[in-house]
């Protein structure tokens, strides 16, 4: 079991017993019998009690299945194409090992040689490496044959594998199988004994058997086995807990072998850095042509270069799956959510060209009569080119004599290649008045910088910084491609509990400040002179914001007022009529006497109850009605926020989360520590490119529609999408659902027509197009599923529930729509195996990983350690993340920087998040794009010290150290190349935390490890894997 | 003896008194039959410059309800240094400083020339001068600019200790922080809103927030002023306050196409309030509004921003049509009476052609004595010389203006104090010579003047309450005391008390002493102010037939003719002008709104009812002069038969100085004989009334309208609305005369009037 099984419930089983098991492989050392396995897992499941408890007996049941259990075939995805990696060699892993191979053997067994399969498996994944690698140490008990497969790919190993450190562990694991039920107890762990105690039914039994099952039917290619690769496959092993089974599982038997080993190889499940790895190889440096409809594209972490033949680019548009299922049954049936994540205003690399600008004339944009779809290459042109039928509608229409073409002999107009609306994905049409406010041309924007002058932020410094940062900034202001200067205006605003005016006209000699006091209805008090060129009134400018930091100094005035302050934003955005964005620093929570004023509500004795929602819900009245206001003016607002303790952040961040904003935070902001990461995040923040007062449309051929939108956005009616404004950064998670029956024949189309005006007051459409295949059979659609893409969709509706129902119960809905999603895999797709096989969809694989890390972000975990500030914080910022953003969340890169090869260019391959894969001499860098930590062993050479901080040894380092000292070496350079450039890469800025391993603030760094169970009470992978494999056989009953 | 002329004459220079009646009928029946009420009208601060002030404080009578002030018709026992108030009749003994007192050294205040006296009071410190701008920035650059340059003009003419504020409004209200380096700061308020005042000093920062008194008082004011950025000396931020004037930008607002900009008026007033109350409540301050159009918004608001709605006429008030007419009435009404009570008072500068709502308005001026100036233009020699002489000095140097006023009148028993009529509000001090029949502001013995001037002058009226049975011994004196505390423009607190005493006359015995008694002149002005007065609060037709009436009832007791024949009719010399006065009073813009728009009635009537005797007769019947070669410039009747064609008129209605050239005379002028040598003469005579309007001009406070005109100009509307119109198309030929010119009015003439006043009067039906 052990082996394949980590996954394999017997892990969870013995889990109680064992549970310390797997971790302790892990982390602690070989020691702990028990737990060997699965250690880890009990805790992860606290928050599914409930359920759990009972499947145990079942599950127990289910295990013996001598058959298949064994394997997993963890990696199993494709067949050929993903190899599992089983590269180690085998003799490390002594015990448990190779669980995966097992299955795989069997698998295979039929169909190719061996030796294919394991390379093949072996580069894709790194499940089988892992796995195998251990078990193969113990060879001899088990199933020979499986082992031998194995083995004999050693040679193919990849690195990954670390077999040394794993097999060690593993080894003392082994204990004895316990009886399932036995193991629920958890002694270890208090918690969730129970669940866990589901998954671990496989255990007593035949451990093998249980682990089987994650089959992941890879496409499926061969035979139902055949493909053994099938990545999801994490073998069956587990249940072989023997370490006998290891190596060897040549057929299902093997797992039968011995007495079900309770531990599971880590490396043997599937590895999210393994399938980044794999896909990055594959498609890395690549052009990907949209020309294909139904074309699954490369993972978002993959370097490629987009040529946009027909589809929008996936930057623009991912889908979770590019296969629909036909019918509305089917969708149901198997759960899998339809769904894009559209970020429309994505920033494109270099070497991509930017959009095309269409413009079809006073007449404005041509769209179908009845739809109103703007043209597109899903338009199809009959009569001769007289008419064109749209593809969304089918409504036929006649093309305007202006835009008639001739259709050449395969029935495409001529002049397909020179009008981008015909031959590309994304492209965009400059809008006519008909599309402008009020029939009048929109001004241009304008940035209205809030800075809160009261005592906290004056001490602290920030005002100051922020006044001397603004001169810089404002001189790279977003600009038209092209244009000599930027159009946005500028304004000045400063507050504590009444609000200060800056007229800086060009033509006055100093600037004027004109307070207003009167927050109870904000206004603006004067119009002409605040919104400013600041080019024309750089001089005003200057002489402000140097006055700024002095006028304030001696300020004690320490309430502040937040309301009144976007307020007047709006109100000025209204009186100049133009839409624009706010950018306010505050600093505390808005105490002073106006509208909006908050009190604090963090009550701790809510977690975990069902009023827990109301932490994360806002306080209904005046933000609501503001969001509303500003969506309409187009006024965006960006907060900054600079607490010292609890400010009602779901509040304070409602408008912002409604208006296309960016909320982010500095708990405790002092200069020299986060002054440079505040600085980065606003000149990012600033110069992003971003289109305003947009208003989007979603529009799809017949038979689906979109039925619900999450985002940074505010929605009047059903349809539209308002956005104040939209910067790069932002995502919108759109979903669908079928209306009719679609056609595989035509597949279905999705057009996004995003209505904006642009940095430079222009009125633009954005026009995304996105062709789907169509299936009736479920196998393609698992075939085609995008994980990255599915994961960002939970997670935004996950974040949405808990609004509304108790954490609990969203948690059981991820963990039931999850097993739900994989069983009807296992039932319709997957070939037949031993139900304790656990079998995952290829393209699923890591899907687990991912849902589990979920479930263990702060928003969804009820801990009372946790600030309320930062689980709504989190919450909300999750909200308009795209895909890309949303991986890396919640699976942070952890890249080993101690062995590196200083001299490459190449950014070292990021390991799995796992206390497992540290190093006590060893240095990683982590980083999920909001947090980055540089990590140190505590045995760290000298050498590496000296080289990195300048000082002799790691003792010597203390206190806080912002930023690493520029030393003239080569590993210095690397690390802090990396880095910067990682820093450049992500949207938001990270501030680099150096910790030291054992020191306190491990524990900060230790929450990112997601494969590990949580401080809070999350659960490991592993046991999380069991358990969802329990889950699934309980529905597969 | 002298005549009752000089009697009057000198009465007046001295006290600054003017009675209707010399002589007092003794009861209270008698009186009544008299029609013109005991009254007079009375200049508290009248200029004395043979008036040194005593440096010491008055003797007051020690009753707790009489406190009379020592004076010089008390009896006094210089043996026992005791003396009798000649109010209450207690007997006080006088204070230590007075041991030295004999009958050949006797204070000043016991001298009979001394019946005013001036005394300095030493109380208290010395409180500043405060002048709180409060400038409309709705305006035409050129007349921005002009007031601008008035303003900055303005602080050169301040007392370098005074206190300035500056607040200018337009769509918002500014106040304005003086003492800014390197960023000129203000304080904007919504000018929508009705602030309280406790919510304007919370955003101006005028209050502690945690150093509420232990009631939760506000702090002392002098404290919220010593870090009242608002009010500062002129001498420190004369400059600062120069420059931002200088910046001063018209409204940015853009005003859409047939809207009025918009103008609150209304918060500006409010905010000015607030800042003083906060900061210096019951201290001497003015509060100067420049607006040039009507509050178009917030609370105050006369009329709305769309030009298509015009503002409201007398035509829409009688209508009733008038939407903002009440509320904006009952805003302002209530400002004024904050203001009052502080001690503050509000002067409104109107420039603009149109009206701008000084009908709502005025009692900000009238209920706190300050001036009202309406123009066509800041940007004309009338604003800026009228605002000029607004800080115009006396004798000593010092400004005419004094602050914080308290008259208080004190009455011997016979009397009790009816009420007053002029630029100040009551105090609200039931003493026992109040009387329950109220006239003008009655119901208290004390007013408040807010602000005084040297012509500031009250109608104040009594009534006699000795019963008929219990008549006054013969030779007896009824007194009144009138005495008048205020805070100097050189920042002293001085109390004025004048002391005037007349006889009682039997109205049975001595009627005719009585009626010789009589001083029409004051007495016309006295029942004007009645009458327009009454005018504020009824319907004009009411107060006319009112006036009529009296009129009729006083011919009949003092005229001497047969029953029912007219033509017997005769008024003795003491009368005879009254009749004539009370005609030209029912044709004036003080009680007719014909052909004047609400807000300049408004205007007129608040000048009439606070200069002095003799601009009020202007007022009432202008004076004509009459230029010729026939003879030195003569007064003239003021009759259309004085308008002739070789002469030149010289009219002066207070308001409007016309220069009217006869017909021939504007033939001589337009062929420019005046330009050659051999007609000197004609220059001569073309230059004397200019150099006569010019004394005119110099002199009076506003600044007239100054209108040169000639027969058959449009402007000669001014006079010819004004003479009598004994001539007109109705009886031009029946009188066959060349004379005159005819007016084309239907509006009786004096002498119809003066026949219908006869048959009335000799009628026995009545």
């Amino acid at each position: 079991m052990s082996q394949q099984g980590y996954v394999a419930t017997p892990p969870y089983s013995q889990a109680q017993p064992g549970m310390g098991g797997y971790q302790g492989g892990f982390g602690p050392g070989p020691a702990q019998p028990l737990y060997g396995h699965y250690g880890g897992p009990a805790q992860a499941f606290t928050a599914p009690p409930t359920g759990l408890m009972k499947s145990p007996v079942t599950s127990a049941a289910g295990m013996p299945p001598p058959p298949a259990s064994s394997q997993y075939n963890p990696n199993v995805q494709q067949n050929g194409a993903h190899p599992q990696r089983y590269p180690v060699p085998p003799v490390v892993s002594s015990t448990y090992g190779q669980p995966p191979q097992p299955p795989y053997n069997s698998m295979a067994s039929p169909g190719p040689p061996p030796a294919q399969q394991l390379t093949n498996q072996m580069s894709a994944m790194n499940l089988g490496n892992y796995g195998q690698a251990s078990m193969q140490s113990p060879p001899p008990p088990a199933s020979t044959v499986a082992q031998q497969p194995f083995q004999a790919p050693p040679p193919v190993g990849h690195p990954q594998m670390l077999p040394g450190l794993q097999s060690p562990h593993m080894s003392p694991q082994m204990p004895p199988p316990q009886s399932p039920q036995a193991s629920m107890s958890m002694t270890g762990q208090p918690m969730a004994a129970p669940p866990m105690g589901g998954m671990g039914r496989p255990f007593p039994g035949a451990p093998p058997p249980g682990l089987g099952g994650f089959q992941q039917p890879g496409p499926g290619v061969a035979g139902p086995q055949g493909y053994p690769q099938q990545a999801g496959q994490f073998g069956g092993p587990m249940a072989g807990p023997q370490p006998g089974m290891p190596g060897a599982f040549p057929g299902a038997p093997a797992p039968m072998a011995g007495p079900p080993q309770k531990k599971l190889d880590p490396d043997s499940i599937p590895s999210i850095t393994q399938v980044i790895e794999d896909d990055q190889v594959k498609h890395g440096g690549q052009v990907y042509s949209t020309n294909i409809r139904g074309q699954v594209p490369p993972l978002v972490t993959t370097d490629f270069t987009v040529q946009d033949q027909g589809n929008a680019s996936p930057r623009f548009i991912r889908s979770t799956t590019y296969t629909l299922p036909c019918t509305a049954d089917l969708a149901k049936q198997c759960q899998v959510p339809l769904a894009s994540i559209i970020r429309p205003f994505a920033s494109l690399p270099k070497n991509e060209a930017p959009l095309y600008v269409v413009n079809h004339g006073e007449t404005g944009p041509i769209r179908c009569n009845r739809c109103k779809a703007y043209m597109c290459p899903y338009m199809q042109f009959i009569d001769g080119g007289r008419r064109y039928q749209c593809g969304f509608c089918n409504c036929v229409s006649e093309v305007p004599a202006f835009y008639f073409q001739h259709l050449d002999h395969m029935g495409r107009r001529v002049d397909f290649y020179e009008r981008p609306e015909l031959s590309v994905g994304s492209y965009e049409f400059v809008a006519t008045l008909d599309y402008c406010k009020n029939n009048k041309p929109p001004n241009p924007p304008a940035y209205i910088f809030m800075i809160d002058v009261s005592y906290n932020n004056v001490k602290s410094g920030l005002v100051k910084l922020i006044c001397d940062e603004l001169k810089t900034l404002l001189e790279k202001l977003p600009r038209e491609e092209g244009a000599e200067s930027s159009a946005v205006k500028v304004g000045f605003v400063t507050y504590n509990k009444i609000l200060h005016f800056y007229n800086v006209k060009s033509t006055l000699a100093q600037p004027q400040m004109m307070v207003v006091s009167d927050t109870a209805e904000m206004f603006v008090p004067l119009l002409d002179g605040f919104l400013v060129n600041y080019q024309d009134s750089r001089a005003v400018i200057y002489n402000l914001l140097d006055q700024i930091p002095d006028m304030f100094a001696d300020t004690n005035e320490s309430e502040t007022v937040f309301a009144p302050v976007i307020q007047a934003g709006l109100e000025a955005f209204k009186a100049a009529e133009c839409s624009g964005k706010l950018f306010v620093f505050h600093s505390s929570m808005p105490t002073a006497e106006a509208p909006g004023k908050l009190k604090n509500r963090d009550d701790k004795k809510l977690i975990n109850t069902e009023k827990e929602k109301t932490l994360f819900q806002p306080q209904k009245g005046v933000y609501e009605q503001l969001s509303k206001d500003c969506v309409v003016q187009g006024c965006c607002v960006d907060l900054f926020l600079f607490p010292s303790q609890y400010v009602d952040l779901a509040t304070m961040a409602d408008v912002p989360s409604h208006t296309g904003g960016s909320v982010y935070k500095y708990n405790n902001f002092q200069v020299e520590t986060d002054g440079e990461h505040f600085l980065r995040d606003l000149r990012k923040d600033v110069q992003k490119s971003i289109g305003f007062d947009a208003i989007m449309r979603v529009r799809t051929s017949t038979g689906f529609r979109a039925t619900d939108f999450f985002g940074a956005i505010h929605m009047n009616n059903t349809t539209d999408v308002e956005m104040a404004a939209v910067d790069c950064d932002k995502a919108l998670t759109v979903e669908y659902k079928h209306d009719d029956a679609l056609s595989e024949e035509t597949g279905a189309f999705i057009q996004c027509a995003l209505l904006y005006t642009t940095v430079n007051g222009q009125r633009r459409l954005r026009i995304h197009n996105l062709s789907l295949n169509c299936s009736s059979q479920l196998l393609e659609l698992y075939k085609s599923c995008e994980t990255d893409s599915l994961i960002n969709f939970f997670a935004k509706t996950a974040y949405r529930a808990i609004l509304n129902q108790p954490l609990k119960n969203v948690r059981e809905i991820l963990v039931n729509q999850t097993a739900h999603m994989l069983a009807c895999y296992r039932k319709n797709c997957a070939s037949p195996s031993a139900a304790s096989q656990l079998i995952l969809p290829d393209a699923m694989k890591v899907f687990p990983v991912y849902m589990n890390s979920l479930m263990k972000t702060a928003p969804l975990m009820g801990s009372t350690e946790l600030s309320t500030d930062d689980r709504a914080h989190q919450r909300l910022s999750v909200m308009g993340m795209g895909v890309e953003d949303t991986q890396l969340l919640l699976y942070p890169r952890l890249i080993p920087l101690h062995n590196m090869d200083a001299s490459s260019e190449a950014l070292p391959a990021p390991v799995r998040c796992s206390e497992e894969r540290l190093a006590d001499s060893g240095m990683f860098l982590l980083e999920n794009g909001h947090s980055m930590f540089l990590w140190l062993g505590q045995a760290s050479p000298p050498e590496l010290v000296q080289s990195m901080f300048n000082l002799p040894s790691l003792a010597h380092l203390q206190g806080h150290v912002p930023a690493l000292p520029e030393l003239d070496n080569p590993l210095s350079k690397k690390v802090r190349s990396i880095i910067s450039a990682l820093l450049e890469k992500r949207p938001n800025s990270m501030k680099l935390q150096i910790v030291r391993q054992r020191d306190k603030p491990e524990v900060l760094f230790r929450q990112f490890l997601v494969e590990d169970k949580s401080l809070h009470g999350g659960s490991s992978y592993m046991d999380f894997l069991c358990y969802v494999h329990r889950e699934i056989r309980q529905l597969l009953t | 003896m002298a005549t009752y002329q000089e009697f009057i004459q000198q009465n007046e220079d001295r006290d600054g008194v003017r009675f209707s009646w010399n002589l007092w009928p003794s009861s209270r029946l008698e009186a009544t039959r008299l029609v013109v009420p005991v009254s007079c009208l009375f200049t508290p601060l009248k200029e004395r410059p043979d008036l040194p002030p005593v440096q010491y404080e008055p003797v007051l009578c020690s009753r707790a309800n009489c406190k009379a002030v020592l004076n010089p018709l008390c009896q006094v026992d210089f043996r026992a240094k005791i003396w009798a108030c000649n109010f209450c009749f207690q007997r006080n003994p006088f204070p230590p400083s007075y041991a030295g007192i004999s009958e050949v050294n006797q204070p000043a205040e016991l001298m009979p020339q001394f019946s005013t006296i001036e005394y300095i009071v030493q109380r208290g410190a010395p409180a500043p001068l405060i002048f709180f701008y409060v400038v409309d920035t709705c305006l035409e650059e050129e007349d921005l600019q002009a007031l601008k340059e008035s303003l900055q003009m303005s602080l050169s003419l301040l007392p370098p200790n005074a206190l300035v504020g500056l607040i200018t409004f337009g769509r918002m209200v500014q106040v304005h922080e003086l003492s800014c380096e390197g960023i000129s700061k203000s304080y904007v308020f919504r000018g929508t809103k009705d602030f309280s005042s406790k919510q304007i000093q919370e955003m101006l920062g005028l209050t502690k927030p945690a150093a509420p008194g232990p009631q939760g008082r506000p702090m002392p004011p002098q404290e919220a002023a010593s870090f009242c950025k608002f009010l500062l000396p002129v001498h420190k931020v004369d400059m600062n306050l120069t420059d931002l004037l200088g910046e001063l930008q018209r409204d940015p607002w853009p005003v859409p196409q047939g809207k009025r900009p918009l103008r609150s008026t209304g918060v500006a007033l409010s905010v000015a309030l607030g800042v003083l109350e906060g900061t210096y409540p019951n201290t001497g301050a003015r509060v100067m509004l420049f607006i040039g159009g009507p509050p178009t918004q917030g609370p105050g608001m006369v009329v709305g921003d769309e030009l298509k709605t015009p503002i409201r006429s007398w035509h829409d008030i009688q209508k009733d049509n008038a939407r903002h007419l009440k509320k904006a009435t009952k805003y302002y009404e209530a400002l004024a009476n904050r203001s009052a009570v502080n001690g503050h008072s509000i002067d409104i500068y109107a420039c603009a052609l149109d009206q701008t709502g000084l009908l709502e308005m005025k009692c900000l001026s009238n209920l706190t004595g300050g001036h009202v100036v309406m123009g066509d233009s800041f940007n004309t020699s009338l604003f800026k010389q009228t605002f000029q002489r607004v800080f115009s000095k006396d004798y000593n140097g010092d400004f005419r203006m004094a602050f914080g006023g308290v008259l208080e009148v004190k009455t011997s028993r016979e009397l009790k104090v009816c009420g007053a009529i002029g630029p100040c509000v009551s105090l609200n001090s039931k003493a026992s010579c109040v009387s329950e029949n109220e006239m003008g502001i009655g119901g208290t013995s004390q007013w408040k003047l807010c602000s005084v001037n040297p012509s500031t002058t009250l109608g104040i009226y009594f009534e006699v309450v000795n019963q008929h049975n219990a008549p006054v011994p013969q030779g007896g004196r009824g007194a009144v005391q009138f005495v008048t505390q205020y805070q100097h423009s050189n920042t002293q607190r001085r109390i004025r008390v004048t002391t005037i005493a007349r006889n009682w006359a039997d109205a049975q015995s001595q009627i005719q002493h009585i009626e010789s008694s009589f001083d029409q002149e004051a007495a016309a002005v006295l029942m004007a102010r009645l009458g327009v007065f009454r005018a504020e609060s009824e319907e004009g037709p009411d107060v006319l037939r009112w006036l009529d009436r009296q009129l009729i009832r006083l011919c009949q007791k003092f005229g001497q003719f047969n029953k029912d024949d007219p033509t017997s009719f005769r008024l003795s010399e003491s009368l005879s002008l009254y009749p004539q006065f009370m005609f030209h009073l029912r044709r004036s813009p003080f009680l007719q709104v014909f052909n004047n728009s609400p807000d300049e009635s408004s205007y007129y009537r608040h000048h009439f009812v606070r200069q002095d005797l003799t601009q009020s007769l202007i007022m009432i019947q202008p004076i004509l002069y009459s230029y010729s070669f026939h003879g030195p410039p003569e007064p003239v009747l003021l009759d259309s038969s004085s308008i002739l064609p070789d002469r030149i008129l010289l009219m002066d209605t207070f308001f409007q100085l016309v220069i009217y050239h006869g017909e021939t005379i504007a033939q001589w002028r337009k062929a420019g004989y005046q330009e050659m040598a051999e007609y000197e003469n004609f220059k001569q005579l073309l230059q004397a009334p200019l150099d006569d309007a010019q004394e005119i001009l110099q002199t009076r406070f506003p600044m007239p309208r100054y209108i040169d005109t000639e027969h058959g100009g449009s402007q000669a509307r001014f006079l010819l609305s004004k003479v009598n119109p004994s001539q007109t198309h109705n009886n031009l030929y029946a009188w066959g005369q060349e004379s005159g010119a005819p007016i084309l009015t239907d509006d009786v003439s004096l002498q119809v009037f003066m026949d219908h006043l006869k048959k009335l009067a000799v009628s026995s039906s009545t």
